[in-house]
């Protein structure tokens, strides 16, 4: 049935051709081709709605694309939605955290709905939050929810067969140098598991941390 | 199944740490029916006439309160994209909310309604039947309600756009609740309107999900 790509089995990572958004009858960035393999990195860059966002919820699949598509390992991913779902780990803006709910109830709410390991000590301790478990997260500062929330991705790290596909919008606004380093060893510690991560920034130490591991792309040449 | 317990039992969690939010329905509820027979004077003879539809209507309105928040709050938070990327269907979360938003709400109304039927001065025949009808009802509310609660996600001046939404579609619903205490307090039988209650209860158990999980995507979108 399918013609073109030749050699499927052989594509790695994630792949995507002539991707387009559109949002509010507006094309963000059209004919967007990338090509990541396993175990490196994706820094964006680019300027304020050059659609850094836009791009990260596309390959989520929280945003439909406007044309062209979005593979891994050669097989587009509207093929088969609940495999994509389950291999993505994506961090947006917001911390979806519950304020009345403490820091250990909200990580575990998500560990087990997403079937991961419910011990969530570990997590804890890998962005150094384990003191503020137990505290309700209407209590914390932004800094330290975002640590709450990052520690979600310490969930699937480890558990079985968690997501490969990290992406991560701008992970580090709010954070302390001390968790910029904990979420670049989190992050350096997926790519060398083989995984894959995009992740949007504007610079500064988390960029630095990756440097070595990451390929960079820059949004403004997409601009529609 | 366990994802939609794990839902369940977190909105419970939530609207119970939340606090008076949760209780402000039934205590609109109260405060609303006790009002009315100060406005309409204390005639024995209309008061248990009118009182059937009094307490539904202010149930509704009542249910119509906490809708708005049903998908505002994990919309607001991200909470809503995680939970689209979990291995839960929207239909299941749809259906989770549904009953969370009716343990919260429709239950506490169908146990303060007895109360209010005594202010009222019903005859203790129409007790059992008002009881049966929130029992049907109040889930049939809960459910269409989370349509609207999904479609005005985003919008702006979300609950009067709800309300204009909902109220058309609860119409059926008092007319068949209020219809069956009328019956009651008359001595007729009231089987074929609790049947036709509990045909609603059961198409919207079966289509109500599913409608709320389009809107929903259309709303993560």
């Amino acid at each position: 049935m399918s013609i073109g790509i030749g050699n499927r089995g052989n594509v790695q990572g994630l792949t995507t051709h002539k991707l387009g958004c559109i949002r509010g009858e507006r094309a963000v960035f059209a004919g967007l081709d990338l090509a990541l393999n396993p175990g490196r990195a994706m820094l964006l860059s680019g300027p304020n709605g050059s659609g850094k966002s836009s791009l990260l919820r596309v390959l989520a699949g929280l945003l439909p694309a406007a044309g062209g598509r979005v593979d891994w390992e050669g097989t587009d991913v509207t093929e088969d939605r609940d495999g994509h779902r389950a291999r993505v780990a994506y961090i947006g803006h917001a911390d979806p955290l519950k304020p009345s709910l403490t820091a250990a109830e909200n990580l575990a709410f998500w560990a087990k709905l997403y079937g991961f390991d419910p011990d969530i000590e570990p997590a804890l301790f890998q962005f150094a939050i384990e003191p503020l478990a137990d505290v309700p997260v209407r209590y914390l500062s932004a800094g330290q929810r975002r640590r709450v929330t990052l520690a979600r991705l310490a969930l699937g790290q480890n558990s079985q067969a968690g997501p490969t596909l990290w992406l991560l919008d701008e992970p580090a606004t709010g954070l302390d140098p001390g968790a910029v380093s904990m979420l670049a060893n989190t992050i350096l510690a997926h790519l060398s598991n083989e995984g894959v991560a995009i992740i949007s920034t504007h610079g500064g130490r988390l960029d630095a941390l990756l440097n070595d591991h990451a390929d960079r792309f820059d949004m403004h040449e997409f601009a529609a | 199944m366990i994802g939609l317990c794990l839902l369940i039992r977190r909105d419970l969690r939530l609207a119970f740490r939340g606090g008076t939010d949760a209780m402000m329905g039934v205590i609109f509820f109260v405060l609303a029916a006790i009002l009315f027979p100060f406005g309409v004077g204390p005639d024995a003879a209309i008061l248990p006439r009118i009182g059937g539809g009094i307490i539904w209507v202010v149930a509704l309105l009542a249910a119509l309160l906490s809708l708005e928040r049903m998908f505002a709050g994990d919309h607001e938070d991200g909470s809503l994209d995680l939970l689209y990327l979990s291995p839960v269907s929207l239909g299941q979360l749809a259906l989770a909310k549904a009953i969370a938003h009716w343990l919260t709400s429709g239950v506490l109304l169908l146990i303060a309604s007895p109360v209010l039927a005594l202010l009222y001065n019903l005859p203790s025949s129409a007790f059992l039947p008002l009881v049966a009808t929130m029992a049907l009802g109040t889930p049939t509310l809960s459910l269409v309600g989370a349509i609207g609660a999904a479609l005005t996600l985003g919008a702006r001046r979300g609950g009067v756009l709800l309300a204009l939404l909902l109220l058309p579609l609860y119409i059926p619903v008092l007319i068949f609740d209020a219809g069956a205490i009328d019956g009651a307090i008359a001595g007729r039988d009231i089987t074929p309107q609790l049947m036709i209650l509990g045909g609603f209860l059961l198409a919207a158990l079966a289509l109500a999900p599913w409608a709320t999980a389009a809107a929903l995507r259309q709303a993560i979108e």
